[in-house]
């Protein structure tokens, strides 16, 4: 996976290719054993509970994560991502499936830098889009 | 919404340290098992990109060796727990107090220089400002702060601004 995508080749309106997770107990626990992320919130259903938000629920980083690797995917190795910003405004819970989104929305260019700006965003399995937010990626140009 | 319930959640903590940047906090030197634990991690169950693992690999890109994701955290597991981290939100057999519930409200993060093995980070943040409203659980704040990591090198790494929610 050298250059996947070159600034040429990309149009206003294209989607990137998903990346989709079932987001059980063990997805959860893996992110939290690498980030240090042991907090009741997200691995006591008591605590989600008594929180107002039904039970355990899942880390906004996650999701974070899953985002970047669809980003990652699509650029390839030989290429940057410049900026990302996403809301957490649906919670995360056991089981869901999670979708990434993400659609050009402009190209442009800045010095030698060939940048494009996508809308982001991350659906569950109910339609509910749980994420927005937008993101830069710096690709090659054939020049 | 009860008459016992505070008006504001805004601490005097927060108004003292508005806008005033905290100490330093420097990682360890990353490892490339960090790294690809990291990756792994997140790609779960797919093999993640080998940029992330294989050297040999790596050295043939741009990059000229392993990279860290994007999101890669060097301060996870620190061996002397900050006192910061006993109080990550509500814990099992207390009911939470109005203000003690915590949430992950969102982030932008620019990326500049990638992480990579043997790089140690560091980072220094600072509460920008705090907006309060009324929300689905009641008053509810939002704090935005922002951070800034650098390499050993003094290169930016890393500017986020993150918004905190309690409620």
């Amino acid at each position: 996976m050298a250059k996947n995508v070159y600034f040429e080749d990309v149009k206003v309106g294209d989607e990137v290719p998903a990346f989709e997770r079932k987001t059980d107990f063990m997805n959860w626990n893996r992110y939290a054993a690498v980030n240090d992320e042991f907090v009741f919130l997200h691995m006591d259903d008591e605590v989600g509970k008594a929180a107002g938000q039904g039970a355990a629920f899942g880390m906004g980083n996650l999701r974070w994560a899953y985002v970047l690797n669809a980003l990652r995917n699509w650029i390839g190795d030989e290429a940057q991502v410049r900026e990302l910003s996403m809301q957490f405004r649906a919670i995360n819970h056991k089981n869901d499936v999670l979708t990434t989104v993400a659609t050009v929305a402009q190209k442009r260019v800045e010095g030698a830098e060939h940048l494009i700006d996508l809308e982001i965003n991350v659906r569950n399995q109910d339609g509910v889009m749980t994420a927005p937010g937008h993101a830069t990626v710096v690709v090659p140009a054939r020049g | 919404m009860t008459s016992a319930e505070p008006t504001t959640l805004v601490t005097p903590d927060m108004i003292a340290s508005k806008g005033v940047w905290g100490p330093e906090t420097k990682s360890y030197p990353i490892s490339e098992s960090d790294i690809r634990k990291w990756a792994i991690a997140v790609y779960w169950p797919e093999t993640p990109p080998r940029i992330y693992w294989d050297a040999d690999y790596a050295k043939t890109t741009q990059w000229g060796g392993i990279i860290a994701p994007e999101d890669f955290n060097p301060f996870a597991w620190p061996p002397e727990r900050p006192a910061a981290r006993a109080s990550m939100g509500p814990v099992p057999g207390k009911k939470p107090a109005k203000g003690e519930n915590i949430l992950n409200g969102g982030q932008t993060d620019t990326f500049f220089i990638p992480m990579r093995p043997g790089d140690v980070i560091t980072s220094r943040s600072r509460l920008s400002h705090w907006e309060e409203r009324q929300g689905r659980n009641g008053l509810t704040i939002f704090a935005y702060n922002e951070s800034e990591w650098h390499n050993q090198k003094g290169e930016l790494v890393k500017r986020r601004i993150s918004i905190g929610v309690r409620y």
